[in-house]
């Protein structure tokens, strides 16, 4: 008795003790949609999460890990309470995930105010990679613009001398609609944004974009929103005769339901399923096998890219998690190897990487899928880090 | 011009497929005055069965009328399970319990089809764009959806007003005491007018189905637009509902297009495109603010019908 009481007491002094010592367990919260229309996004995040997991034989340096999901349901409000919820109630080490800047935006402030490490993998609003950045916020996705931009520098080689701009009416949107139009030579004849994530029918914006006689449309519909533009764009005509240019509208989640409508369409990514180096191989052929009928998108990729970079920290750490500088200098590092190819990152703790002309092809099984046509930049990087003070 | 040609022709399109939905909702609120917030699900599920049905027929039309068919019974199934127990009640009651159904066939659907949503693709005759005047095209099936719309809204016109049934239903709206004690088998009437109000929601879905996607939810924001209409056309009123969803159609599809460039005459760029699609969404709550100031028992009044 005397002896458990002894051993009862020590364990109390050990837990609440200076804790230099090693972790018990990883503690990753992870935020993303697993409700409503866009859960299927969610749903891809966390199967790349669990088979990065997996493929770590769900350790990260001997350590066991703990993921506790969290549902935003692609809600600002309900994703902010989600985040308060994992930093206060669950104390979590590190939180991930995050598919919606406005939600992320909103989110922010308590990740940055109890310096949790946060490692975006896949919202990209302007400002974190500008001056909203800070020590402990890492990304293994992107700044919104720097897609649309790669998009702009294409329609440039294409010869595109106008073009009209629609996207979605919140923080992503209009990062995405101000990025085409740095790179992009050509005139702007129109723009327009719609209610998000409300309005589906784009029947009055379609119209317009017909009678401002752009010889381009670019647009930027994420999730389902892609499948109904797509689908709108052939109705009313527009397709073969307007060229349309995309960022993020069409992934292997909005493919088979855009079926035929997708196909001659390009779109810019830094991420294409068939990125020729071995660990990316490995991920989709493992992705496949797991999840039967299911294909991976950049967002499970970016997930994947989120759980190395974790491990990558926790391992040249040893564990030891308590020491914020040690840890943010082993993830600045980015020692992993990234799905994509090369990966580093910049000031801001936003990748500096090539993005990719994806086409929409029939493969060997008859399906269509995405493949990488060409590359339009390398190592790119953000046009927001001079405004971020960290150097 | 041709511009606002097409926006009227969108605005119409959508305004005579929001008097689908508004229709079954003002008549099951205006005769059985029930609520019913799962109004939205039968939408969906006429969707849902629209994209199986062609699937699996491999016809659009054959799908769309099967898919008809299933929803009326969907409904008249759940208005014997679910809704017959509440008619006396509170209408708090009834939003309570119909809310719980648009949770039910949330699940349901997600249980039956996966989370992921269904497309329905339109067959090649109705997915090229047809040129309607010189030099303008529009989309041969948003012409279609005109045309099957107010062909129904002449069969609702000529069954409420001309046949035995209309004057039942008409009648059971101003006494359904008085219709209960002349005879009238007023339950198997209601169990028919609220499989006609699923029938109506789920043509709306099928029909917006090949537009937008096949999705869990995608009943839950028109179904708001649907109560506004009932709420400006007067509740109980069909000539009202199609009087206040073209008006709820044009607004907001010319709103939408036209309004951000007048703000841009007004204020600075920037300002226009950050206050445009936030007010245009607006107008049309606007209207029915001025409609409940001005009339606030609904252009058409139940009285009225």
């Amino acid at each position: 008795m005397r002896k458990a009481l002894l051993a009862a007491s020590a364990a109390v002094l050990l837990a609440a003790g200076p804790a230099a010592a090693q972790q018990k367990t990883i503690k990753i919260g992870f935020v993303s949609t697993f409700s409503g229309p866009t859960a299927v996004i969610g749903n891809d995040m966390r199967n790349s999460f669990e088979l990065a997991l997996d493929h770590m034989g769900r350790k990260m340096g001997g350590i066991p890990v703990e993921v506790i999901y969290e549902d935003d349901g692609q809600k600002p409000d309900v994703g902010k309470q989600k985040t308060e919820k994992l930093i206060e109630s669950d104390k979590v080490d590190f939180i991930a995930g995050y598919i919606w800047s406005n939600v992320l935006l909103a989110s922010l402030k308590p990740i940055v105010d109890s310096k949790t490490f946060l490692v975006i993998a896949n919202a990209g609003p302007s400002q974190i990679a500008g001056e909203l950045c800070s020590p402990t916020v890492f990304s293994t996705s992107w700044n919104n613009d720097q897609t649309p931009q790669a998009m702009g520098l294409y329609m440039n080689q294409k010869g595109v001398k106008s073009v009209f701009l629609i996207g979605p009416n919140y923080a992503a949107g209009k990062d995405m609609l101000a990025g085409v139009a740095t790179t992009f030579k050509g005139q702007v004849v129109g723009q327009e944004l719609t209610t998000w994530p409300s309005q589906l029918d784009f029947s009055a914006e379609l119209a317009k974009a017909k009678a401002s006689g752009a010889e381009a449309v670019f647009v930027f519909y994420p999730g389902a929103a892609g499948v109904q533009f797509l689908n709108q764009y052939a109705a009313a005509g527009l397709k073969g005769t307007i060229p349309l240019y995309t960022a993020f509208t069409i992934d292997e989640l909005s493919l088979p339901l855009q079926k035929d409508n997708a196909i001659g369409v390009p779109g810019a990514q830094e991420w294409v399923n068939d990125l020729p180096n071995d660990q990316n191989k490995k991920f989709v052929a493992d992705y496949r096998k797991k999840y039967t009928g299911l294909r991976p998108t950049y967002y499970g990729a970016q997930a994947y890219d989120a759980a190395q970079l974790i491990n990558s920290a926790v391992v040249a750490t040893k564990g030891k998690l308590d020491d914020k500088d040690t840890v943010q200098k082993a993830m600045e590092k980015a020692d992993f190897k990234s799905i994509r190819g090369d990966f580093k990152f910049g000031n801001n703790h936003v990748p500096i990487q090539n993005f990719y002309l994806q086409d929409v092809v029939k493969d060997a099984d008859g399906q269509l899928s995405l493949k990488t046509v060409a590359t339009i930049v390398k190592a790119n990087q953000d046009q927001h880090h001079d405004k971020c003070p960290m150097k | 011009m041709t511009l606002f040609i097409e926006q009227c022709l969108n605005g119409l399109q959508f305004g005579l497929l929001l008097f689908l939905l508004a229709a079954g909702l003002t008549l099951v609120f205006g005769i059985m005055d029930l609520v019913n917030l799962a109004h939205g699900s039968l939408y969906m599920i006429g969707a849902y069965f629209a994209a199986t049905f062609a699937a699996w027929t491999g016809s659009f039309v054959l799908g769309a009328i099967l898919a008809l068919l299933a929803t009326l019974l969907v409904g008249m199934v759940v208005e014997v399970v679910v809704m017959r127990r509440i008619y006396g009640r509170d209408h708090l009651d009834h939003v309570l319990a119909t809310f719980g159904l648009i949770l039910f066939f949330d699940e349901a659907v997600r249980l039956i089809w996966g989370p992921a949503g269904l497309s329905l693709s339109l067959p090649p005759w109705l997915s090229a764009p047809v040129q309607i005047l010189p030099g303008v095209n529009y989309s041969a099936y948003r012409l279609a959806v005109i045309v099957v719309t107010l062909a129904v809204a002449g069969f609702l016109y000529v069954l409420v007003m001309r046949t035995r049934i209309g004057m039942l239903i008409r009648a059971g709206a101003s006494n359904r005491e008085m219709v209960g004690a002349l005879g009238v088998n007023i339950k198997l009437l209601y169990t028919l007018v609220f499989g006609l109000g699923a029938a109506l929601a789920g043509l709306a879905g099928l029909m917006q189905a090949p537009i937008l996607t096949v999705q869990i939810g995608m009943g839950e924001n028109i179904v708001i637009l649907a109560f506004v209409i009932t709420v400006i056309g007067g509740i109980g009123s069909i000539r009202g509902a199609l009087v206040a969803a073209l008006l709820v159609g044009f607004i907001d599809t010319l709103g939408r297009a036209f309004f951000p460039d007048i703000l841009r005459m007004l204020l600075s760029k920037e300002a226009a495109a950050t206050l445009a699609p936030a007010l245009s969404s607006m107008l049309i709550y606007l209207l029915m603010a001025v409609v409940l100031v001005v009339k606030p028992e609904g252009l058409f009044s139940a009285g009225n019908k």
